[in-house]
Protein backbone atom coordinates (compact mmCIF):
# COMPACT_ATOMS: atom_id res chain seq x y z
CA UNK A 1 0.00 0.00 0.00
CA UNK A 2 1.83 3.26 -0.84
CA UNK A 3 1.63 6.46 1.43
CA UNK A 4 -0.27 9.42 0.80
CA UNK A 5 2.85 11.27 -0.13
CA UNK A 6 3.98 8.42 -2.59
CA UNK A 7 0.47 8.80 -4.27
CA UNK A 8 0.40 12.60 -4.20
CA UNK A 9 3.74 12.60 -5.90
CA UNK A 10 2.50 9.79 -8.27
CA UNK A 11 -1.04 12.07 -9.46
CA UNK A 12 1.82 15.11 -10.17
CA UNK A 13 4.00 13.44 -12.19
CA UNK A 14 0.82 11.94 -14.30
CA UNK A 15 -0.32 15.61 -14.17
CA UNK A 16 3.03 16.98 -16.07
CA UNK A 17 2.92 14.05 -18.59
CA UNK A 18 -0.41 14.72 -19.54
CA UNK A 19 0.70 18.36 -19.91
CA UNK A 20 3.43 17.44 -22.39
CA UNK A 21 1.28 14.69 -24.63
CA UNK A 22 -1.53 17.58 -24.65
CA UNK A 23 1.10 20.03 -25.47
CA UNK A 24 2.61 17.62 -28.15
CA UNK A 25 -0.66 17.17 -29.50
CA UNK A 26 -1.21 20.45 -30.56
CA UNK A 27 1.90 21.02 -31.81
CA UNK A 28 1.41 17.92 -34.14
CA UNK A 29 -2.47 19.32 -35.22
CA UNK A 30 -0.44 22.79 -35.74
CA UNK A 31 2.28 21.08 -38.11
CA UNK A 32 -0.41 18.82 -39.52
CA UNK A 33 -2.18 21.09 -40.75
CA UNK A 34 0.92 22.60 -42.71
CA UNK A 35 2.01 19.57 -43.96
CA UNK A 36 -1.74 18.95 -45.46
CA UNK A 37 -1.09 22.15 -47.07
CA UNK A 38 1.97 21.39 -48.93
CA UNK A 39 0.67 18.16 -49.65
CA UNK A 40 -1.86 19.66 -51.61
CA UNK A 41 0.03 22.43 -53.11
CA UNK A 42 2.70 19.58 -54.83
CA UNK A 43 -0.72 17.43 -56.15
CA UNK A 44 -1.15 19.85 -59.28
CA UNK A 45 2.21 19.50 -60.48
CA UNK A 46 2.55 15.61 -59.41
CA UNK A 47 -0.70 14.89 -61.42
CA UNK A 48 -0.15 17.10 -64.55
CA UNK A 49 3.19 15.41 -64.87
CA UNK A 50 2.27 12.09 -64.41
CA UNK A 51 -0.57 12.33 -66.97
CA UNK A 52 1.91 13.82 -69.60
CA UNK A 53 4.24 10.82 -68.79
CA UNK A 54 1.73 8.14 -68.73
CA UNK A 55 1.26 9.35 -72.52
CA UNK A 56 4.63 9.38 -73.45
CA UNK A 57 5.88 5.99 -71.56
CA UNK A 58 3.07 5.10 -73.65
CA UNK A 59 3.93 5.99 -76.79
CA UNK A 60 7.66 5.43 -76.70
CA UNK A 61 7.85 2.61 -73.92
CA UNK A 62 7.46 -0.60 -75.74
CA UNK A 63 10.40 0.45 -78.31
CA UNK A 64 13.90 -0.46 -77.40
CA UNK A 65 15.29 3.43 -77.76
CA UNK A 66 12.89 3.49 -74.41
CA UNK A 67 15.57 5.22 -71.90
CA UNK A 68 16.33 2.33 -69.28
CA UNK A 69 14.96 4.32 -66.40
CA UNK A 70 11.16 2.95 -68.13
CA UNK A 71 12.23 0.04 -70.03
CA UNK A 72 14.43 -1.11 -66.83
CA UNK A 73 18.25 -2.88 -67.09
CA UNK A 74 16.65 -6.25 -68.61
CA UNK A 75 16.76 -7.96 -64.87
CA UNK A 76 15.30 -7.55 -61.63
CA UNK A 77 18.19 -9.61 -59.41
CA UNK A 78 19.10 -6.12 -57.73
CA UNK A 79 16.79 -4.36 -55.13
CA UNK A 80 17.22 -0.85 -53.54
CA UNK A 81 14.53 -0.46 -51.17
CA UNK A 82 14.60 3.66 -50.17
CA UNK A 83 12.55 3.17 -46.75
CA UNK A 84 11.62 6.86 -45.38
CA UNK A 85 10.52 7.37 -42.34
CA UNK A 86 10.68 10.00 -39.53
CA UNK A 87 13.26 11.74 -37.80
CA UNK A 88 11.25 11.43 -34.21
CA UNK A 89 9.90 8.97 -32.11
CA UNK A 90 6.48 8.94 -30.41
CA UNK A 91 4.10 9.03 -33.10
CA UNK A 92 2.17 5.70 -32.71
CA UNK A 93 2.78 3.14 -35.24
CA UNK A 94 3.63 5.44 -38.27
CA UNK A 95 7.88 4.22 -37.81
CA UNK A 96 7.27 0.49 -37.28
CA UNK A 97 4.29 0.16 -39.78
CA UNK A 98 6.47 1.43 -42.56
CA UNK A 99 9.37 -0.49 -41.60
CA UNK A 100 7.37 -3.76 -40.92
CA UNK A 101 6.40 -2.75 -44.80
CA UNK A 102 10.16 -3.00 -46.01
CA UNK A 103 10.67 -5.77 -43.98
CA UNK A 104 8.65 -7.98 -45.60
CA UNK A 105 9.56 -7.60 -49.04
CA UNK A 106 12.90 -7.41 -48.23
CA UNK A 107 12.04 -11.21 -47.12
CA UNK A 108 10.04 -12.10 -49.75
CA UNK A 109 12.97 -10.95 -52.20
CA UNK A 110 15.49 -12.68 -50.29
CA UNK A 111 13.36 -15.78 -50.68
CA UNK A 112 13.37 -15.67 -53.76
CA UNK A 113 17.06 -15.29 -54.54
CA UNK A 114 17.29 -11.43 -55.00
CA UNK A 115 20.40 -9.27 -54.03
CA UNK A 116 18.27 -6.65 -51.52
CA UNK A 117 19.84 -3.26 -51.09
CA UNK A 118 18.24 -0.72 -48.36
CA UNK A 119 18.82 2.90 -48.39
CA UNK A 120 17.04 4.49 -45.50
CA UNK A 121 15.49 8.12 -45.04
CA UNK A 122 14.92 9.09 -41.63
CA UNK A 123 17.08 8.22 -38.74
CA UNK A 124 13.79 5.89 -36.96
CA UNK A 125 13.63 3.65 -39.78
CA UNK A 126 17.11 2.94 -40.09
CA UNK A 127 17.19 2.39 -35.74
CA UNK A 128 14.44 -0.14 -36.75
CA UNK A 129 15.56 -1.96 -39.85
CA UNK A 130 19.03 -1.68 -38.31
CA UNK A 131 18.94 -5.43 -36.67
CA UNK A 132 17.52 -7.64 -38.94
CA UNK A 133 18.70 -5.49 -42.10
CA UNK A 134 21.64 -3.95 -41.25
CA UNK A 135 24.14 -5.77 -43.28
CA UNK A 136 22.16 -4.30 -46.18
CA UNK A 137 22.13 -1.07 -46.01
CA UNK A 138 24.01 0.93 -48.79
CA UNK A 139 23.10 4.66 -47.13
CA UNK A 140 21.29 7.30 -45.48
CA UNK A 141 20.06 10.12 -45.92
CA UNK A 142 19.18 12.56 -42.99
CA UNK A 143 16.53 15.13 -42.35
CA UNK A 144 16.81 16.12 -39.03
CA UNK A 145 18.61 19.45 -39.83
CA UNK A 146 15.63 20.14 -42.59
CA UNK A 147 12.64 22.10 -40.68
CA UNK A 148 10.71 22.43 -43.81
CA UNK A 149 10.96 19.77 -46.75
CA UNK A 150 11.43 21.36 -50.09
CA UNK A 151 11.69 19.74 -53.42
CA UNK A 152 15.64 20.47 -53.31
CA UNK A 153 15.71 17.94 -50.67
CA UNK A 154 13.86 15.59 -52.83
CA UNK A 155 16.33 16.14 -55.49
CA UNK A 156 18.99 15.46 -53.65
CA UNK A 157 17.95 11.89 -52.69
CA UNK A 158 16.94 11.12 -56.28
CA UNK A 159 20.08 12.09 -57.57
CA UNK A 160 21.85 9.71 -55.02
CA UNK A 161 19.65 7.11 -55.91
CA UNK A 162 20.32 7.82 -60.10
CA UNK A 163 23.88 7.87 -60.21
CA UNK A 164 23.29 4.62 -58.05
CA UNK A 165 21.48 3.27 -60.98
CA UNK A 166 24.08 4.83 -63.54
CA UNK A 167 26.79 3.02 -61.45
CA UNK A 168 24.63 -0.31 -61.86
CA UNK A 169 24.03 -0.99 -58.41
CA UNK A 170 20.85 -2.14 -58.37
CA UNK A 171 17.88 -2.77 -61.15
CA UNK A 172 15.10 -2.14 -59.66
CA UNK A 173 14.19 0.61 -57.05
CA UNK A 174 11.10 1.04 -54.77
CA UNK A 175 10.19 3.43 -51.99
CA UNK A 176 8.38 2.47 -48.77
CA UNK A 177 6.54 5.27 -47.41
CA UNK A 178 3.04 5.94 -45.64
CA UNK A 179 0.14 7.68 -47.45
CA UNK A 180 -2.03 9.82 -45.53
CA UNK A 181 -5.96 9.32 -45.82
CA UNK A 182 -6.65 11.08 -42.82
CA UNK A 183 -5.81 11.88 -38.69
CA UNK A 184 -6.35 8.10 -37.73
CA UNK A 185 -5.31 5.95 -40.57
CA UNK A 186 -2.03 6.28 -42.92
CA UNK A 187 -1.20 3.21 -45.31
CA UNK A 188 1.71 1.97 -45.64
CA UNK A 189 3.25 2.24 -49.30
CA UNK A 190 5.32 0.47 -51.50
CA UNK A 191 5.70 2.11 -54.60
CA UNK A 192 8.00 0.91 -57.73
CA UNK A 193 9.98 4.14 -59.10
CA UNK A 194 12.37 2.53 -61.29
CA UNK A 195 11.63 1.12 -63.66
CA UNK A 196 8.89 3.90 -63.45
CA UNK A 197 5.37 3.44 -64.21
CA UNK A 198 2.32 5.59 -64.55
CA UNK A 199 -0.65 5.06 -64.37
CA UNK A 200 -2.95 5.52 -67.54
CA UNK A 201 -6.31 7.05 -65.77
CA UNK A 202 -4.42 10.23 -65.26
CA UNK A 203 -4.17 10.74 -69.03
CA UNK A 204 -7.91 10.28 -69.90
CA UNK A 205 -8.36 14.16 -70.12
CA UNK A 206 -5.90 14.59 -72.66
CA UNK A 207 -7.16 11.58 -75.09
CA UNK A 208 -7.64 12.18 -78.57
CA UNK A 209 -5.35 15.28 -78.78
CA UNK A 210 -2.13 14.27 -80.86
CA UNK A 211 1.07 16.38 -79.73
CA UNK A 212 3.89 18.10 -81.54
CA UNK A 213 7.38 17.19 -79.41
CA UNK A 214 9.82 19.40 -79.06
CA UNK A 215 13.05 18.63 -79.38
CA UNK A 216 11.92 14.91 -80.05
CA UNK A 217 9.70 12.15 -77.67
CA UNK A 218 13.01 10.70 -76.46
CA UNK A 219 14.73 13.03 -76.01
CA UNK A 220 11.74 14.95 -73.56
CA UNK A 221 11.60 11.37 -71.88
CA UNK A 222 15.37 11.51 -71.22
CA UNK A 223 14.83 14.94 -69.64
CA UNK A 224 11.92 13.99 -67.57
CA UNK A 225 12.30 10.76 -66.61
CA UNK A 226 15.44 11.65 -63.56
CA UNK A 227 12.61 14.74 -62.59
CA UNK A 228 9.47 11.79 -62.26
CA UNK A 229 12.21 10.12 -59.51
CA UNK A 230 12.40 12.84 -57.93
CA UNK A 231 8.89 14.38 -58.21
CA UNK A 232 7.41 10.49 -56.47
CA UNK A 233 10.32 11.23 -53.70
CA UNK A 234 8.70 14.83 -53.29
CA UNK A 235 5.15 13.07 -52.95
CA UNK A 236 6.32 10.56 -50.58
CA UNK A 237 8.22 13.06 -48.33
CA UNK A 238 5.15 15.01 -48.59
CA UNK A 239 2.72 12.48 -47.90
CA UNK A 240 5.21 11.21 -45.11
CA UNK A 241 5.48 14.31 -43.20
CA UNK A 242 1.41 14.54 -43.08
CA UNK A 243 0.99 11.24 -41.74
CA UNK A 244 3.32 11.36 -38.97
CA UNK A 245 1.85 14.57 -38.00
CA UNK A 246 -1.25 12.68 -38.13
CA UNK A 247 -0.20 9.55 -36.28
CA UNK A 248 1.68 11.35 -34.00
CA UNK A 249 -1.54 13.66 -33.45
CA UNK A 250 -3.64 10.33 -32.21
CA UNK A 251 -1.12 8.60 -30.27
CA UNK A 252 -0.73 11.84 -28.55
CA UNK A 253 -4.37 11.94 -28.04
CA UNK A 254 -4.61 8.67 -26.86
CA UNK A 255 -1.31 9.43 -24.51
CA UNK A 256 -3.38 12.19 -23.08
CA UNK A 257 -6.65 10.27 -22.68
CA UNK A 258 -4.77 7.53 -20.46
CA UNK A 259 -3.06 9.90 -18.71
CA UNK A 260 -6.50 11.82 -18.02
CA UNK A 261 -8.13 7.99 -16.82
CA UNK A 262 -4.91 7.39 -14.40
CA UNK A 263 -4.86 10.53 -12.77
CA UNK A 264 -8.71 9.87 -11.91
CA UNK A 265 -7.65 6.23 -10.23
CA UNK A 266 -5.21 7.64 -8.51
CA UNK A 267 -7.25 10.68 -7.00
CA UNK A 268 -9.89 7.80 -5.78
CA UNK A 269 -6.85 5.64 -4.57
CA UNK A 270 -5.66 8.68 -2.70
CA UNK A 271 -9.27 10.51 -1.20
CA UNK A 272 -9.51 6.48 0.38
CA UNK A 273 -6.51 5.86 1.58
CA UNK A 274 -6.67 9.61 3.94
CA UNK A 275 -10.13 8.03 4.60
CA UNK A 276 -8.94 5.30 5.78
CA UNK A 277 -5.91 7.15 7.41
CA UNK A 278 -8.62 9.35 9.41
CA UNK A 279 -10.83 6.80 10.55
CA UNK A 280 -7.89 4.57 11.76
CA UNK A 281 -7.33 8.26 14.13
CA UNK A 282 -11.21 8.22 15.04
CA UNK A 283 -11.02 4.70 16.47
CA UNK A 284 -7.83 5.34 18.57
CA UNK A 285 -8.92 8.32 19.93
CA UNK A 286 -12.21 6.70 20.95
CA UNK A 287 -10.95 3.54 22.48
CA UNK A 288 -7.97 5.61 23.78
CA UNK A 289 -10.93 7.54 25.84
CA UNK A 290 -13.28 4.62 25.95
CA UNK A 291 -9.82 3.18 28.16
CA UNK A 292 -9.80 5.73 30.44
CA UNK B 1 -11.89 32.03 -81.85
CA UNK B 2 -11.58 32.11 -78.18
CA UNK B 3 -8.96 35.69 -77.06
CA UNK B 4 -7.68 33.47 -74.03
CA UNK B 5 -6.70 30.64 -72.93
CA UNK B 6 -5.88 29.14 -69.29
CA UNK B 7 -2.41 29.77 -68.40
CA UNK B 8 -1.05 27.43 -65.54
CA UNK B 9 2.63 27.70 -63.91
CA UNK B 10 2.85 25.19 -61.29
CA UNK B 11 6.18 24.25 -59.36
CA UNK B 12 6.61 21.08 -57.21
CA UNK B 13 6.05 23.31 -54.25
CA UNK B 14 2.83 25.37 -55.15
CA UNK B 15 0.61 26.63 -57.78
CA UNK B 16 1.99 30.08 -58.82
CA UNK B 17 -0.49 31.45 -61.52
CA UNK B 18 -3.90 29.81 -62.57
CA UNK B 19 -5.24 32.83 -65.23
CA UNK B 20 -6.93 33.60 -68.76
CA UNK B 21 -4.29 34.48 -70.32
CA UNK B 22 -4.41 36.14 -74.47
CA UNK B 23 -0.16 35.11 -75.31
CA UNK B 24 2.60 33.58 -73.57
CA UNK B 25 6.43 33.47 -74.59
CA UNK B 26 8.62 30.07 -73.56
CA UNK B 27 12.28 29.95 -73.35
CA UNK B 28 11.74 26.45 -75.14
CA UNK B 29 14.64 24.38 -75.43
CA UNK B 30 14.49 24.43 -79.25
CA UNK B 31 14.34 28.38 -78.85
CA UNK B 32 11.71 30.58 -77.79
CA UNK B 33 7.74 29.98 -78.71
CA UNK B 34 4.60 32.07 -78.03
CA UNK B 35 1.67 30.05 -77.44
CA UNK B 36 -1.56 31.50 -77.96
CA UNK B 37 -5.05 30.27 -77.68
CA UNK B 38 -6.19 27.40 -80.24
CA UNK B 39 -1.97 26.60 -80.89
CA UNK B 40 -1.49 23.05 -82.16
CA UNK B 41 -1.04 20.22 -79.20
CA UNK B 42 2.45 20.07 -77.94
CA UNK B 43 4.87 19.46 -75.45
CA UNK B 44 8.10 21.22 -75.02
CA UNK B 45 11.03 21.22 -72.67
CA UNK B 46 11.81 24.36 -71.05
CA UNK B 47 15.58 25.60 -70.76
CA UNK B 48 16.00 28.43 -67.84
CA UNK B 49 15.03 31.73 -68.82
CA UNK B 50 11.78 34.06 -68.83
CA UNK B 51 8.50 33.35 -69.59
CA UNK B 52 6.42 36.31 -70.56
CA UNK B 53 2.66 36.27 -69.90
CA UNK B 54 0.03 38.39 -71.56
CA UNK B 55 -3.03 38.92 -69.89
CA UNK B 56 -6.03 41.04 -70.42
CA UNK B 57 -5.16 41.74 -66.54
CA UNK B 58 -1.76 43.06 -67.60
CA UNK B 59 1.41 41.06 -67.95
CA UNK B 60 3.79 39.41 -66.12
CA UNK B 61 7.00 37.70 -66.28
CA UNK B 62 8.87 34.59 -64.35
CA UNK B 63 11.80 33.32 -63.91
CA UNK B 64 11.85 29.41 -64.60
CA UNK B 65 14.96 27.12 -64.32
CA UNK B 66 13.97 24.05 -66.68
CA UNK B 67 10.83 22.11 -66.73
CA UNK B 68 8.64 21.60 -69.40
CA UNK B 69 5.04 23.25 -71.49
CA UNK B 70 2.10 21.33 -72.14
CA UNK B 71 -0.06 22.99 -74.60
CA UNK B 72 -3.14 21.75 -76.04
CA UNK B 73 -5.83 23.38 -77.45
CA UNK B 74 -7.55 25.31 -74.30
CA UNK B 75 -4.74 25.70 -72.73
CA UNK B 76 -1.20 25.45 -71.45
CA UNK B 77 0.19 23.92 -68.68
CA UNK B 78 3.95 25.07 -67.52
CA UNK B 79 5.59 22.98 -65.46
CA UNK B 80 8.76 24.25 -64.31
CA UNK B 81 11.22 22.90 -61.60
CA UNK B 82 11.73 26.24 -60.16
CA UNK B 83 9.57 29.39 -61.23
CA UNK B 84 10.04 33.12 -59.32
CA UNK B 85 8.19 36.62 -60.39
CA UNK B 86 10.69 38.43 -62.44
CA UNK B 87 9.62 41.23 -59.61
CA UNK B 88 11.50 39.04 -56.95
CA UNK B 89 14.84 37.71 -58.74
CA UNK B 90 17.38 39.26 -57.32
CA UNK B 91 21.12 39.62 -58.46
CA UNK B 92 21.61 36.45 -54.69
CA UNK B 93 19.03 34.25 -57.08
CA UNK B 94 20.62 34.54 -60.01
CA UNK B 95 24.27 33.90 -58.70
CA UNK B 96 22.82 30.67 -57.00
CA UNK B 97 21.48 29.86 -60.47
CA UNK B 98 25.22 30.94 -62.62
CA UNK B 99 27.04 28.82 -59.97
CA UNK B 100 25.10 25.72 -59.87
CA UNK B 101 25.68 26.29 -64.30
CA UNK B 102 29.37 26.76 -63.34
CA UNK B 103 29.42 23.55 -61.16
CA UNK B 104 27.57 21.12 -63.49
CA UNK B 105 29.61 22.89 -66.49
CA UNK B 106 33.08 21.94 -64.69
CA UNK B 107 31.89 18.46 -63.47
CA UNK B 108 30.69 17.72 -67.59
CA UNK B 109 34.75 18.95 -68.28
CA UNK B 110 36.17 16.45 -66.43
CA UNK B 111 33.72 13.58 -68.26
CA UNK B 112 34.03 13.08 -71.93
CA UNK B 113 31.16 13.47 -73.37
CA UNK B 114 31.32 16.73 -75.50
CA UNK B 115 27.61 17.14 -76.03
CA UNK B 116 27.47 17.47 -72.58
CA UNK B 117 30.02 20.08 -72.26
CA UNK B 118 28.53 22.12 -74.72
CA UNK B 119 25.40 22.09 -73.16
CA UNK B 120 26.88 23.20 -69.62
CA UNK B 121 28.18 25.97 -71.73
CA UNK B 122 25.52 27.21 -73.14
CA UNK B 123 23.65 26.91 -69.75
CA UNK B 124 26.22 29.09 -68.36
CA UNK B 125 26.09 31.58 -70.84
CA UNK B 126 22.20 31.63 -70.98
CA UNK B 127 22.43 32.56 -67.11
CA UNK B 128 24.90 35.38 -67.39
CA UNK B 129 23.09 36.31 -70.22
CA UNK B 130 19.91 36.40 -68.58
CA UNK B 131 21.31 39.09 -65.67
CA UNK B 132 22.15 41.28 -68.17
CA UNK B 133 19.14 40.95 -69.70
CA UNK B 134 17.15 41.97 -66.33
CA UNK B 135 20.08 44.63 -65.40
CA UNK B 136 20.60 43.12 -62.15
Amino acid sequence: MPSLKDLKNRIESVKSTRKITKAMQMVAAAKLRRAQESAEASRPYAERFNAVMAGLAASVGGSDSAPKLLRGTGSDDVHLLVVMTAERGLCGGFNSNIAKLARQKAEELRGKGKTVKVLTVGKKGRDALKRDLGDLFVGHVDLSEVKRIGYANAQDIAKDILSRFDGAEFDVATIFYSKFVNVVTQIPTAQQIIPASFEDDAAGDDSGAIFDYEPSEEAILADLLPKGVATAIFSALLENGASEQGARMSAMDNATRNAGEMIDKLTIQFNRSRQAVITNELIEIISGAEAL
Amino acid sequence: MANTMQFDLVSPERSLASLEATAVQLPGADGDMTAMPDHAPTITTLRPGLLKVEAPAGASEYLVTGGFAQINGDGLSVLAEKAIPVAEVTRSHLDDLIAEARASHEVAKAGDDQSIVDDAAKLLADMEALGTHMSL
